[in-house]
């Protein structure tokens, strides 16, 4: 046994008062969960705390919270881990607030309707049959439906949607969660619109490319949904396989990224911008949406010049590495262009047989040249690199 | 005042398979549930869901598999009913989008489960439950112009007309503490199991009998309620379910002696006997001290090739890793038996229809009887979907024959008072009464005590008075919180008093049948007792208690025998 001091954010909308924070001591073994160390203040000190949960078990997906700053699911955090992760790592209180990006209803439960749900039912989440229906089920790669299990695992706790940085910043972002339910119908070889689901998604502002790639999603997420390794195999379908240039200009931007590292081994920022208009082609520096979004930035440049952050020097000729180094990115480029399908990470399929030691890298599903993630090529078992990999 | 053709409380697989059905057949439909749709327990559902799909594979055997394993106290015709449904139900949920697992050559992939001649068990990983529970919500938000959906409402008690019709209900907005009249023509409970009746459970804490109680409460009888399914393989400490998929994929069970104790009690399927067989022969091993020192067995996955493992059971790879601190695939994993299912529930036909006109009922909540003595595996996600779409048809088609009922508005004052009682108890400090929690974990040790794999009569008589005694002190057992939103507190006491009505009546019925037959064994009456006992049990409301009666069983093709695996 060992004692813990849970200090619950308490708030009652009918009190007029503003939300405050309370203290209860408990008494729990440290592999206990936040959640039973929650119930047992609940039984036996106060019953009003209101925190939503049912299954205790990580599946129903109902007791998404803030455990010392971290978003996660209660029942699924022990004391111990909780007491000693986050912002109030003194190894016996563990600070438990309700979930970010939403409204708080009571204490710990928010109105996930009010955002998580809307924008679940922002990305046309049903399967949209092909025609015709079959009789019999579809005939689809037992792969394929494996690989879709990764985002069918979701339990729509929310605990991504809390901490999305983008979605702090942009509201109508559609978020991890709904992407993830997205790519579960883009995934999903018997769906009819792979490419207006895409299109849409690409085309929103608030769409897949307003992601920031800052993985918080995928560290929130207690079932390994990943839900932006799925946010970023949806731009590469969209980009790869159907070439849809999206409103934000992402696919560019991303196209930009490659082929500024092919070429220098390191990003070249002052040729960052017009290529992502331009392409590559010497001409496109003068792409007038290039000027336009130069002029812009400019005041940003002056600051970075100003600051040291950036030399003229660098600003126009770029960061050079040896030639040696340079090889050595680009024969990556080489080896992952040369092959014929492209991998994907996936919890689900481990790419690896018994015996291997190494099996916590979770490893690769292909995603045929159709676009359609397909069965894997012909060696389906050999290891791969755990890297998500890009066919440029 | 919401008035719809169906209105159906519940929203695991039996409801909202109810709420597709009926807006199909072109009724106004309302689903109402005390949590999100995707919270309820439907989504714990791990293994499969069978169905003689194959070619190779026939109802008949499916039904026969089913037949024996409730050990003959299934109703035959219910239950060819379910199996001849079962394939083109697979289908409608691979079309609706179920991600089935495949088979090599792109057709939906099977796995073996126990009680089973075949592997005819669909899934999708272990997390078969939430595969389709999500699905489903997918379709009933395409549908959301046709259904109403209100979600986070708690029933606190079902309406009747003076001609006995079922005519709604009253239900509490959680959110908000507003009470409201649902008018319907037809009523379907949808609401799923009791399984916090005992401690430990494998159940989800909403799991409190809250249509059974209610549905008994305005006098529609239960029946096969002494039948309580232990799950073979729950964790020890904290009663987590882990799935017979895993026995399915080929996990052994060990003693503490390291003998696959098994093959001594069901010499031919083994580990994938029935349920109430494996329970019992884990719990023999126990008792007679073959055990492990925590009162354990050793379920051993690391038989399973690691690869299909962690493609097929991650969830539990998972469960053993948070809340055992075991890597299944690589140790041993320590289990015991655990309540898991309530076989019994409320009385109905194979439409869902409960002897109340106008209430049916469908799943965990209901008993067809499909199951009898006896679950098998993968059978109940079946049972949720045939009986919630035939309850759903068949409600929408009552509906069009009944004109819109109207419950009188003292309905809602009455359904306040009995509110405002509960929030104004343990106001007078004299009498401060028990905690709502303290009582429920009385309960549930008790019944898991005395209500478990092995029972007889003093231990029933025990159970009896205990439950008695609970149910006078539950009446004033205090609660904390006095406001209305998101009042947990209220809702637990209202939920505490269907649990105790349920208990009773497990109880009553398990000291009746005077026989052991499925999952009820009597160690003072070991012997299954053809001449005397095939029949069902009911209990039912009379007056202010419980009467107990009967209720024949259906025998179609197969005769009763001895039952061996």
């Amino acid at each position: 046994m060992a004692e813990y001091t849970l200090k619950l954010r308490r708030y009652d909308p009918q009190s007029g008062e503003a939300p405050y924070y309370e203290e209860y001591r408990v008494d729990l073994e440290p592999h206990r969960s936040v959640l039973e160390a929650i119930l047992m203040v609940k039984n036996e000190q106060d019953g009003s705390v209101g925190i939503r949960c049912s299954c205790r078990a990580a599946i129903c997906g109902s007791c998404g919270v803030r455990i010392n700053g971290r978003p996660g699911l209660a029942c699924h955090t022990h004391l111990d881990k909780a007491a000693n992760t986050g912002v109030n790592s003194d190894g016996t209180t563990i600070l438990v607030e309700p979930m970010g990006n939403m409204p708080v209803i009571k204490d710990l439960i928010v109105d996930m309707d009010a955002v998580h749900w809307k924008k679940i039912q922002r990305v046309t989440p049903w399967l949209i049959n092909k025609e015709p229906v079959p009789e019999r089920e579809y005939i689809v790669p037992h792969e394929n439906m494996v690989d879709v299990t990764q985002s069918m695992a979701c339990i729509q706790c929310g605990a991504c949607v809390s901490d999305c940085l983008s979605m702090e910043v942009d509201p109508l972002f559609v978020g991890p969660a709904a992407s993830a339910k997205a790519y579960r119908f883009v995934g999903d070889p018997r769906d009819a619109e792979q490419f207006e689901r895409l299109k849409d998604l690409a085309e929103d502002p608030h769409g897949i490319f307003d992601c920031t790639h800052c993985f918080t999603c995928i560290d929130a997420c207690p079932k390994g949904v990943a839900p932006m390794s799925q946010i970023m195999r949806l731009r590469r379908i969209t980009t790869n396989d159907h070439h849809i240039v999206d409103r934000n200009n992402g696919e560019r931007h991303e196209r930009a990224f490659t082929s500024l590292i092919r070429g220098y081994g390191l990003l070249h920022e002052a040729e960052l911008l017009p290529r992502s208009y331009g392409g590559d082609s010497w001409f496109g520096k003068f792409h007038p949406a290039a000027g336009q979004e130069l002029l812009s930035s400019l005041p940003v440049v002056v600051k970075g010049l100003m600051r040291g952050k950036m030399s003229p020097k660098l600003a126009l000729l770029g960061h050079r590495i040896p030639s040696r180094d340079l090889k050595a990115v680009q024969a990556i480029f080489e080896t992952v262009e040369s092959k014929d399908r492209r991998y994907e990470l996936n919890l689900y399929i481990t790419g690896y047989e018994d015996g291997d030691e190494d099996v916590g890298v979770p490893a690769a599903v292909a995603a045929g040249d159709d676009g359609m993630p397909s069965a894997p090529g012909p060696d389906p078992h050999q290891p791969t690199s755990a890297s998500e990999s890009e066919s440029a | 005042m919401p008035a719809h053709d169906v209105l159906i409380i519940g929203a695991g697989l039996a409801g909202q398979r109810a709420a597709l059905a009926a807006a199909d057949a072109g009724a106004s439909v309302a689903i109402l549930s005390k949590v999100h749709p995707v919270r309820s327990h439907s989504v714990a559902a791990a293994g499969g869901i069978n169905a003689a799909l194959n070619p190779e594979d026939s109802w008949e055997s499916h039904a026969y598999d089913t037949v024996k394993g409730s050990d003959y106290l299934g109703d035959q015709d219910a239950i060819e009913i379910m199996c001849r449904a079962a394939p083109d139900e697979i289908l409608w949920l691979e079309h609706a989008g179920v991600t089935f697992h495949r088979s090599d050559t792109g057709h939906l992939g099977t796995r073996a489960f126990g009680g089973a001649s075949a592997a005819r068990t669909y899934y999708v990983a272990d997390i078969t439950g939430q595969a389709i529970l999500h699905v489903l919500y997918e379709q009933l938000m395409k549908h959301h112009e046709r259904v109403d959906r209100y979600e986070e409402w708690f029933t606190t008690t079902l309406l009747q007309d003076e001609d006995g019709n079922c005519i709604g209900c009253v239900a509490r907005d959680i959110r908000t503490g507003t009470l409201e009249v649902f008018n319907a023509k037809s009523v379907i409970l949808a609401s799923g199991g009791a399984g916090q009746a005992f401690k430990p459970t494998t159940n989800a804490l909403i799991c409190t009998g809250d249509g059974i109680a209610q549905a008994y409460r305005i006098g529609a009888p239960l029946m096969d309620m002494e039948m309580i399914q232990y799950h073979p393989t729950t964790l020890a400490e904290n009663g987590f379910l882990i799935t017979e998929g895993a026995r399915g994929e080929g996990a052994h069970l060990y003693n503490a002696q390291g003998e696959r104790f098994m093959e001594k009690y069901a010499p031919n399927k083994l580990e994938l006997a029935s349920r109430d067989v494996v329970s019992r022969a884990e719990q023999t091993e126990i008792n007679e001290g073959r055990g492990f020192p925590d009162g354990t067995i050793a379920l051993d996955i690391t038989r399973v090739p690691r690869k299909r493992t962690l493609e097929a059971l991650r969830e539990i790879v998972n469960i053993g890793k948070d809340f055992a601190g075991v890597d299944i695939t690589r140790e041993p994993i320590h289990i015991k038996p655990g309540m898991h299912y309530i076989m019994g529930g409320v009385k109905t036909d194979f439409d869902g229809q409960t002897p109340i006109p106008g209430l049916y009922a469908a799943g965990e909540v209901a008993c067809v009887s499909v199951h009898g003595g006896n679950r098998l595996g993968a059978n109940s996600l079946l049972d949720t979907l045939i009986f919630g779409r035939r309850s759903g048809e068949h409600a929408a088609q009552r509906a069009r024959g009944v004109a819109m009922p109207k419950a009188p508005t003292s309905v809602l004052a009455d359904a306040q008072g009995e509110i405002d009682e509960i929030l104004n108890r343990g106001t007078d400090p004299a009498r401060p009464g028990r905690r709502v929690s303290e009582i429920k974990n009385e309960l549930g040790e008790t019944m898991n005590r005395y209500v478990a794999v092995y029972r007889d009569e003093a231990g029933l008589a025990t159970a009896r008075e205990i439950v008695q005694r609970l149910k006078a002190e539950a009446p004033s057992a205090a609660i904390d919180d006095k406001g209305t939103v998101f009042n947990q507190d209220v809702l637990a006491a209202i939920e505490l008093g269907y649990m105790l009505d349920v208990a009773e009546s497990i109880v009553m019925a398990a000291q009746e049948r005077r026989e052991s037959r499925g999952a009820q064994f009597r160690t003072d009456f070991p012997e299954r007792n053809d001449e005397d006992w095939l029949h069902h049990i009911t209990v039912s409301l009379n007056g202010d208690g419980p009467a107990l009666g009967t209720a024949p069983v259906t025998i179609t093709k197969w005769q009763p025998q001895a039952r061996t695996y």
